[in-house]
């Protein structure tokens, strides 16, 4: 049963992986279920700021919302959207991972991968998706605990991996085809009616986006937590969310984007494409259409990768507009690492947890992770990206450069 | 291949997404134009006939298209509402 790659790693983290019960279910452990409850509802708040972006980035550098309105619009619509849709299915892992062996010490320590992660790239002020973070985490756990038997490969690849390759790439697409009419068809308007028009639209556009994030991300992770409900024993096999789950993940997720990311927003809104309203409105749109189009064909896609191949897509599409590759680089680095890296601090938090052992184990992981998330956010103190800076001049990095005023461009 | 990609929804996807996503942008920007005042014939025409003739259809026109514009990106928005609802 011990896989070369969790005996390995027992190894080398100096674990014994000899005991025999590592897959029995914690039955009735409410230390263990609120910890990762808790965990959990963490992750969605983090999902929260980090894909804010997503959906504000353009509005909030075309001036077609102030950062703060565009925030909480956002979040409202986040909370609005995890109400829409109550088909939640406890299946974050389904067709990914032989769901049997999902343990609560699995889910737990694939949540810490997600959040640690999500943490790092936030720092970074890469827009790197939520949903990838969370499924590398779980699929990471999942190989330390179990093996690579455990794994669906074939569905983690036509699943998770081509869709996030596909998805940026048609996104794109319709952007640029987007971009390149809407320019073309109104090349005689006023650029003051133009502009005016076109950040309405925009705000129109983004609000859909923010809509359809509450629904598909909010879901997920009543889906996590109803899956450790399961493992628990609280709920039966089939059960649907309860309220309780429902209503905290919405909230989290709310919260989360009302804190703003502004560090990614920034990224996508200035680092990417110097973009224009009428750009935005069609990066926007092809968002839009891409997640909702996909998710009735049963993909559960990034919006993290479908808004950025967008808002690259509206770089392309108009002539004379700047795409800044090398950040378009660096965000494609980030995506290729965010499954295994995710995977690895997951593999990682489960090896420790289990090898501590008990409620001991899982409360360590809880104390690093909680310690780690206060580092990053102490680090992020030191280079700050608010509300007030957020437009400011580019110069090829998140944090903006000192000598820029403050909300010079607002 | 197939159980790898769906190639049917594959190109639905891109199909449907381009006539959306791209479509309605479109839509909106030709709501825009027509809006636009024709400042140069207008113009044009308005400094050499002083008497201001009517020319109701023009004039209406515009408006008519861009409301016709508006009120189909606002259904299709409506639709993809919808559609959250019932498909995810």
């Amino acid at each position: 049963m011990n896989s070369a790659c969790r005996s390995a790693f027992g190894r080398r983290r100096g674990f014994s992986s000899g005991r025999g019960g590592y897959l029995r279910r914690v039955t009735g452990n409410s230390v263990l279920l609120a910890l990762v409850v808790a965990t959990a509802l963490g992750f969605d708040f983090t999902n929260g700021f980090h894909d804010t972006g997503n959906a504000m980035a353009t509005s909030i550098a075309t001036g077609a919302l102030p950062p703060r309105i565009a925030v909480a619009v956002s979040s409202f619509l986040n909370l609005v959207g995890a109400f829409l849709s109550f088909s939640v299915a406890a299946t974050i892992a389904g067709g990914l991972v032989q769901t049997h062996l999902v343990t609560l010490t699995v889910v737990f320590a694939g949540l810490a991968g997600g959040i640690l992660w999500n943490l790092a790239t936030w720092y970074l002020g890469l827009p790197s998706s939520s949903s990838h973070a969370l499924i590398g985490g779980v699929v990471g756990a999942t190989l330390a605990a179990a093996g690579g038997h455990a794994v669906q490969w074939h569905g983690l690849t036509a699943k998770v991996i081509l869709p996030a390759v596909l998805s940026p790439v048609i996104a794109g697409l319709v952007a640029t085809v987007g971009t390149a009419a809407v320019y073309r068809i109104t090349r005689g308007v006023p650029k003051e009616l133009r502009g005016r028009g076109f950040r309405i639209g925009q705000v129109g556009s983004a609000s859909m986006v923010s809509l359809a994030h509450g629904t598909n991300d909010a879901q997920k992770t009543m889906g996590v937590i109803t899956l450790a409900l399961i493992a628990d024993g609280s709920l039966g096999a089939h059960a649907k969310a309860p309220a309780w789950v429902i209503v905290s993940c919405a909230l989290a997720i709310s919260l989360g984007t009302y804190a703003g990311g502004w560090r990614v927003i920034r990224t996508l809104g200035k680092g990417l494409v110097e973009i224009e309203a009428p750009q935005g409105m069609a990066a926007e749109s092809a968002s839009a259409s891409v997640i909702l189009l996909s998710s009735s064909f049963g993909y559960s896609l990034s919006t993290t990768h479908v808004a950025t191949g967008s808002i690259l897509g509206s770089g392309t599409g108009k002539k004379g507009a700047g795409v800044r590759w090398s950040v378009a680089g660096r965000m494609a680095v980030a995506w290729v690492l965010t499954l295994p890296a995710a995977g690895l601090v997951g593999a990682m938090a489960y090896a420790t947890a289990h090898g501590i052992g008990g409620t001991a184990g899982t409360s360590t992981i809880f104390v690093v992770l909680a310690a780690c998330a206060t580092g990053i956010y102490l680090a992020s103190r030191r280079t700050p990206v608010t509300a007030s800076n957020v437009n400011s001049q580019w110069s090829g990095s998140v944090a903006p450069g000192r000598t820029v005023p403050a909300g010079a461009n607002l | 291949m197939n159980s790898w990609i769906n190639l049917d929804a594959l190109w639905k996807i891109v199909v449907i997404g381009l006539l959306a996503g791209a479509g309605l942008p479109a839509l909106f920007a030709i709501g825009l134009r027509a809006l636009a005042p024709r400042a140069r014939a207008a113009g044009a025409s308005g400094t050499s006939g002083t008497e201001a003739e009517p020319q109701p259809g023009p004039a209406l026109r515009g408006p008519l298209i861009a409301g016709l514009c508006f009120a189909t990106v606002l259904a299709a928005m409506g639709w993809g509402i919808y559609s959250i609802v019932h498909n995810s």
